[in-house]
């Protein structure tokens, strides 16, 4: 069925308002976003590896949910998540319960690229009927944006700050969505607030309506991490779309598919010149910082298009 | 009508659990209670039992699957040992404050540090604050019976239970023993029907919310009373246990008790050798007498303190150091228990047994002989002992009352 | 036990809070005002409208109700005037302007 952007809003909400992210926060949209292509008459068990979005959208005795909702701890997302879907297999089969659930769980850059690795890797390897979405902001947003797995080299984070001897995060971040699709799981992808949000939108309904384990990897942009202003949101995911930092793509049953393919490939600057975190990269003298991100990034592009042909 | 086997007490539990077939297993390998969820999956390999075996990657995930299992309105059970337990520990404390009521085969093994594979309490003594009721056995029969009377108790107050069995001696040891019939089992565990669950039609369920100040003490307080609140359920179940099987279980077994001198409290399968030194010196006329804990949580402080109290002198037996150069973690909740009282007897703490030290029946007539000095002398000495050390001061005993004063 | 949110509030006791903290109804965010977070504030022109909806997905709130394929006026009770929906709007159909309390 094609897109209808009208038709989608008209559903009903699954995440209310009320809740307590950050005024622009990435998490909350990424969440509507994937939770939007639930068909209406169709039920969801949704769990939060520990994380801004959880400490925000269930704080006693308020949930921001409509469906039901657990939070256990931070490594555990997929783990609870299996669970879950594991208690439901068993209940349908001795005839407890009729209705059609879906098992979505969402984890942070350090709850999944990071201390989630593991129960992410056993929950996609058993193959439990369940979509895990990682809302990534590139840091420990949570604890005050300390580096993780996934921030990107360069970037100026709390526990890689930007020195006069060590130039923000060293490593290159890992990724993350080709080290998921290595568990060879009917579908992964890698997406963001892009345009008439079509592209998450139908990753988020192949996602859930795929059987089996499935996973989203969504760049999830945080203003105070990034330390970019709120209202640029929609313009700093499409700058990381269009400089190709960030690709969307998706990869079903082992076939990579590109999604989006920018007209005109941006210089990297542009993404990096809007937040905060990369200030010190454009300073006189380090040049080189933004020469060798720009290596990088046409590297992986170059890769990614030889995956995907 | 039950029937009469042989088997291990790790088989004794698996049985117990095919009896009951509960909805979901998560399962990790660890030594000694690997052969449950072993057993177990061939059960369900043979079409015995439908449970939904989730063969996880960690005993962290073991626990996560419970939990998500046992919100999503399913029994859920789990086993494990040691560092498997130790590494559960903060979903130990999720699972209790969700109130879950998820059932924990713990084969009890020794903390690695260094590692060892043989049986101590440390592992679950290390747990007891995570708010899980604990029950423990002497013999792999009571193993059984603990089992089946796990979820009738947990299931009716909402919190998680261990069910504790020493490792190798009542998970690997082979004993005759007692199995209920299939039906008596499932009649006497019954259904699992939860008033709310994630998966229910009616309403939807948020469980493991951010609990803020203003709310996280009266959330605890509320868990603590459930603990209160399980001792009745334990006695109940018990009750109910017994009408059905005639064996009778209760908070802690008295042996010998009544015209007892000195007596000991001990957990495990250590008061079956600890039994065999009373009978020994009861044959020589010594007045001597056992207790043998069962429940540790909810610990029963009052009838516990009553029975200690019909002797001068008690050692309390810790098979688990804490490191907290005041005793034991049975000592010193069984020491504070008769601090009220205006009768006290001594109470001694002995460490024994650490990663499989054996205990022996002429280390319990040491002890006893301690305890008869004590009550001469009125002179308790130091109350923190050890006891199967090899002690440079006191040669392979490691404590000698005499001479510990010079 | 209190059971609806709506009851639980940081008067009342051990006796009253819900077992293992549990919540028995959807949504009980929308009891809480997150609208007083607000420093900037959206204001709806709805005569530029044309109803693309481009607004709706991006609000991290969802505080932009739509009703019968047109978007209405905002849920000030719990937007948080975060301004993205101002910078999404093609239409010029969203003012972002220092909110008068």
């Amino acid at each position: 069925m094609a897109y209808n952007l009208k038709k989608e809003v008209e559903k009903p909400e699954r995440l209310a308002g009320g809740h307590r992210l950050c005024a622009g926060c990435g998490a909350g949209v990424a969440v509507r976003g994937v939770l939007r292509a639930l068909e209406p008459e169709d039920k969801a068990v949704i769990t939060n590896a520990t994380s801004c979005l959880e400490v925000s959208t269930f704080i006693y005795p308020h949930t921001a949910y409509y469906d039901s909702y657990i939070h256990t701890a931070f490594a555990n997302g997929a783990a609870t998540m299996s669970g879950v879907e594991a208690a439901y297999k068993t209940l349908k089969k001795r005839g407890k319960i009729d209705d059609t659930f879906k098992f979505i769980a969402f984890g942070g850059d350090g709850g999944t690229y990071d201390i989630g690795m593991q129960s992410l890797s056993g929950a996609m390897e058993r193959g439990h009927d369940m979509v895990y979405v990682c809302y990534d902001n590139e840091a420990y947003m949570n604890t005050g944006i300390q580096r993780s797995s996934s921030t990107p080299r360069f970037a100026d984070a709390t526990t890689s700050p930007a020195g006069k001897n060590i130039p923000g995060k060293i490593q290159n971040k890992k990724d993350l969505t080709a080290i998921i699709a290595a568990h060879n799981i009917p579908y992964a992808a890698q997406t963001t607030f892009f345009g008439n949000f079509k592209d998450l939108h139908e990753k988020a309904h192949k996602a859930i309506y795929t059987e089996g384990p499935c996973f989203l990897n969504v760049l999830a942009p945080c203003p105070r991490g990034w330390r970019y202003e709120a209202e640029d949101l929609q313009e700093i995911c499409r700058l990381a779309v269009d400089t190709c930092v960030w690709p969307m793509y998706e990869i079903v049953e082992g076939e990579w598919h590109l999604t989006y393919e920018p007209k005109k490939k941006l210089p990297v600057e542009e993404f990096l010149r809007k937040q905060g975190r990369f200030n010190h990269m454009f300073k006189k003298g380090n040049e080189w910082m933004i020469e060798e991100t720009q290596q990088y990034v046409d590297s992986q592009w170059e890769k990614l298009l030889a995956k995907c042909k | 009508m039950a029937k009469r086997d042989r088997m291990s007490g790790n088989e004794a539990v698996a049985i117990a659990m095919r009896q009951i077939n509960p909805d979901v297993m998560g399962a990790f390998p660890i030594t000694p209670s690997t052969e449950i969820p072993q057993y177990y999956s061939q059960y369900i390999a043979d079409g015995k039992v439908d449970t939904e075996f989730v063969a996880v990657e960690s005993e962290h995930s073991a626990m996560s699957v419970c939990i998500g299992a046992s919100a999503a309105g399913a029994r859920a059970v789990t086993a494990t040992s040691s560092a498997g337990l130790a590494y559960m520990w903060e979903l130990l404390y999720v699972a209790a404050s969700a109130r879950l009521p998820i059932t924990m085969a713990v084969v009890n093994r020794a903390l690695t540090g260094p590692i060892n594979i043989n049986n101590d309490h440390s592992d679950s003594m290390g747990a007891r604050d995570s708010g899980w009721i604990q029950i423990y056995a002497e013999t792999n029969q009571e193993v059984y019976d603990n089992y089946i009377q796990a979820m009738p108790i947990s299931e009716t107050i909402r919190l998680p239970i261990m069910i504790c069995q020493d490792g190798f001696i009542t998970s690997h040891g082979v004993s005759n023993i007692e199995l209920m019939e299939d039906e008596e089992v499932k009649e006497f565990v019954g259904e699992y029907n939860p008033e709310n669950y994630l998966l229910k039609h009616e309403n939807p369920l948020a469980v493991g919310p951010y609990g803020i100040s203003p709310y996280y003490m009266e959330v605890k307080r509320s868990q603590a009373q459930a603990m209160k609140d399980a001792m009745p359920i334990i006695m109940d179940v018990a009750k109910r246990f017994e009408k059905v099987t005639g064996r009778k279980y209760g908070f802690f077994e008295e042996y010998m008790m009544d015209d007892a001198e000195v007596a000991l409290v001990v957990i495990g399968s250590s008061a079956g050798t600890g039994k065999e030194a009373v009978d020994r010196l009861r044959a020589e006329g010594r007045k001597v007498g056992l207790i043998k804990l069962r429940v540790f949580r909810p610990f029963p402080r009052v009838p516990l303190a009553e029975a200690m109290c019909k002797v001068k002198a008690v050692a309390i037996m810790d098979k688990a150091e804490s490191f907290s150069n005041s005793g034991g973690p049975l000592f010193n909740e069984a020491r504070n228990s008769l601090y009220d009282l205006p009768n006290k007897p001594y109470a001694i703490n002995y460490i024994y047994g650490l990663g499989g030290r054996d205990i022996t029946v002429e280390d319990y007539y040491e002890i006893y002989n301690d305890l008869f000095i004590i009550n001469e002398t009125d002179d308790p000495g130091d109350v923190y002992r050890y006891v199967g050390v090899r002690d440079s001061r006191f040669g392979e005993r490691g404590f000698d009352h005499k001479k510990y004063e010079e | 036990m209190k059971t609806r949110a709506k009851d639980i509030n940081e008067k009342i006791t051990w006796q009253d809070v819900t077992t293992g903290a549990e919540i028995y109804e959807p949504a009980t965010s929308l009891l809480v005002e997150t609208g007083d977070w607000r420093v900037m504030v959206p204001v709806f022109r709805e005569e530029n409208c044309r109803h693309c909806m481009l607004c709706v997905p991006y609000c991290p709130d969802s505080s932009i109700p739509v009703k019968d394929g047109k978007r209405l006026d905002f849920d000030f009770v719990h937007c948080k005037g975060c301004g993205i929906c101002y910078k999404v709007c093609p239409f010029d159909a969203i003012d972002f302007i220092k909110e008068e309390k």
